[in-house]
């Protein structure tokens, strides 16, 4: 069975964003770029049901401007075995990605669409489930565990109460959560490996698809900043504040 | 064209973050429904059409909506939300789960995690870990919205008297399933809506030193909460994950107890009232967000703060 992960290049998780002083957008100019941490979970997630036997090849699908390429080498020497940039100017909005990616699985016909649960930065959380629904596919978001029984797959949700697990049909779409897996580090002889497996450049208008703008972004702005508090010098002198200063106890 | 609003509920009593998302709606304006979908949740629907503002229940009553399976859910409420100009549901696992289906079965976008309501077409969101806030038109016909719950009050949970209507659609995929579920048991408030929180992190060591933080805790009436680290080490479950990508707070107090303050850590308690932190390390990054900062060893900290109280 074949297993596809979705896989995006965004800010490196390390680094504070700021904003720009025109208010229209963050800025990410010189900025260090990585593999979304969710993406990288996916990755593993693949790479472990094929080196289980489960999965026999693991294809990895990114979409942006060439720079993204960078990530899905990444995502190679964790062990997918090949590569398909969907080469856009700029990052589409969710809904754009996932109709993207259901022409991709509709072509590669995986069994398993594995996702990140949401990228780090625009914090959406979208994109899995809307690929479920343009495909008429069972999701499993949120995952902490994936098991593949037969013509199924179950997954244990991280939940608000606690933990869900659902029984999905296969072919199902997984998203990451971060207790699913620790990825491993890529070693050396494999990034060195990951630089000759196959990567296909398409384009948005290869797979007839036609991005269109849902949203418009009017401005960012930095958020409320907070005052800068107080040290105190005993658990005394805590209790005093909280009661008499700050009156919340 | 009015408003639709999905209740999360447990089929006899509505979720508090409801209440939020009802609010959120109402700062939107128009007529607001309310759809409660489940097994057995005729009660719930009582309770709904109980809530100020809300001038319909909708009660979609069917095995197929028993666990809030999004592959069913979705067809639903994407078929009932033609009729609307909004549809909105608290940003919980649950609504992040269905409606990003729902915004793509009527081929819209879906505005996640909304902080403010500008006007009908426009709304703030949180981006990159809360560290810009984007203000964001909507261009589509219906908006699909989920609702941060602690940037808007609670509807009052009286008051209102709607009327109650059956649903008769029922959309099973057939190609989903639950299996089981294993949710936590506590007597303390709920995480996200507990007036204060007690937080613990990688510092606590273990599982079982959280014993000092449930006893503060209970002196306190608060929620405990945790960091992703003490999450993953297995010192507390998945459910008291504060942050980002975990829970979003916003108490009266909140007290960070051997937690170094990561931008994910930050991103789900800066906007708490009152910040206190504890660590031992004084440069530790908490401190530049708390209003209150403790430099010391937890383990005589925390105790002692507990017998003063
Ligand atoms: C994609 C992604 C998503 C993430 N999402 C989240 C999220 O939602 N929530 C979250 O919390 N994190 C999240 N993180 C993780 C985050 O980056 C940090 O790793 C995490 O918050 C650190 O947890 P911590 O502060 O408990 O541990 P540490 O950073 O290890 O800090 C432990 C602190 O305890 C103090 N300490 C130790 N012993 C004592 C003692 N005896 N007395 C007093 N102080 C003591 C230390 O001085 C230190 O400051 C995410 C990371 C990624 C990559």
């Amino acid at each position: 069975m074949k297993a596809l992960v979705a896989v995006k290049r965004v800010i490196d998780y390390n680094v504070k964003v700021r904003v720009k002083s025109d208010n229209t957008d963050v800025d990410l100019a010189n900025v260090k770029m990585a593999l979304n941490p969710f993406c990288e979970i996916a990755v593993e997630e693949a790479v472990r049901l094929k080196e289980a036997g489960t999965v026999s090849e693991v294809v990895v699908v990114s979409i942006g401007p060439k720079a993204c390429q960078e990530q899905i080498r990444t995502a190679l020497a964790l062990g997918a075995d090949r590569g398909i940039q969907i080469e856009t100017d700029e990052m589409p909005e969710s809904l754009g990605v996932a109709k993207l990616l259901a022409k991709v699985v509709e072509e590669e016909k995986p069994e398993l669409v594995i996702l990140g649960k949401q990228s780090i930065d625009s914090d959406n959380n979208q994109t899995g489930q809307m690929l479920g629904a343009l495909l008429d596919m069972p999701q499993g978001t949120f995952a902490s565990e994936v098991k593949v029984e037969g013509d199924k797959v179950n997954v244990t949700r991280e939940v608000d109460g606690g933990l869900q697990t659902v029984a999905l049909n296969l072919p199902a779409i997984v998203t990451t959560d971060l207790r699913l897996n620790e990825p491993r580090y890529a070693s050396l002889p494999n990034i060195m490996k990951a630089k000759k497996k196959p990567l296909d450049v398409k384009t948005p208008a290869d797979l007839g698809v036609e991005l269109k703008a849902h949203t418009r972004l009017l401005k960012v702005a930095p958020p409320a900043e907070r005052q800068a508090g107080i040290r105190v010098s005993s658990v005394d002198e805590l209790v005093d504040k909280l009661k008499n200063e700050a009156k919340v106890i | 064209m009015a408003i639709l609003v999905i209740a999360e509920h447990d089929n006899s009593t509505l979720k508090g973050a409801t209440l939020n998302a009802v609010t959120a709606a109402s700062q939107v304006g128009g007529e607001l429904h309310l759809l409660v979908a489940g097994e057995g949740c005729g009660a719930a629907a009582e309770a709904a059409a109980q809530v100020a503002g809300v001038s319909k229940v909708l009660v979609a009553d069917n095995a197929a909506y028993a666990h809030q399976l999004a592959e069913n859910l979705s067809k639903l409420v994407a078929e009932l939300g033609k009729d609307y100009s909004h549809v909105i549901a608290p940003a919980t696992t649950t609504g992040k789960n269905v409606m990003p289906r729902v915004a793509a079965l009527l081929d819209v976008a879906q505005l996640s995690d909304i902080t403010a309501v500008e006007s009908d077409n426009t709304f703030q969101r949180p981006i990159y870990a809360g560290n810009a806030i984007a203000t964001v038109e909507s261009l589509d016909p219906i908006k699909v919205i989920t609702v941060r719950g602690t940037a808007f009050d609670a509807a009052a949970e009286t008051g209102g008297s709607a009327s109650v209507e059956a649903v008769a659609a029922v959309h099973d995929a057939g190609i989903s399933a639950f299996v089981g579920e294993e949710v936590a048991q506590s007597d303390r408030p709920e995480l996200t809506s507990a007036k204060v929180v007690v937080s613990g992190g990688r510092g606590m060591g273990n599982g079982e030193n959280f014993a000092i933080l449930e006893k503060l805790a209970d002196k306190l009436g608060a929620a405990v909460g945790a960091s992703r680290a003490a999450v993953d080490a297995g010192f507390v479950p998945n459910d008291m994950q504060v942050g980002q990508t975990g829970k979003i707070v916003a108490p009266e107090l909140y007290i960070a107890v051997g937690i170094s303050g990561a931008i994910q850590h930050l991103a789900g308690m800066k906007d708490s009232k009152v910040i206190v932190a504890i660590n031992k390390d004084e440069e530790a990054p908490i401190f530049q967000v708390a209003d209150y900062s403790l430099v010391a060893d937890l383990f005589e900290a925390v105790p002692e703060l507990d017998a003063k109280l």
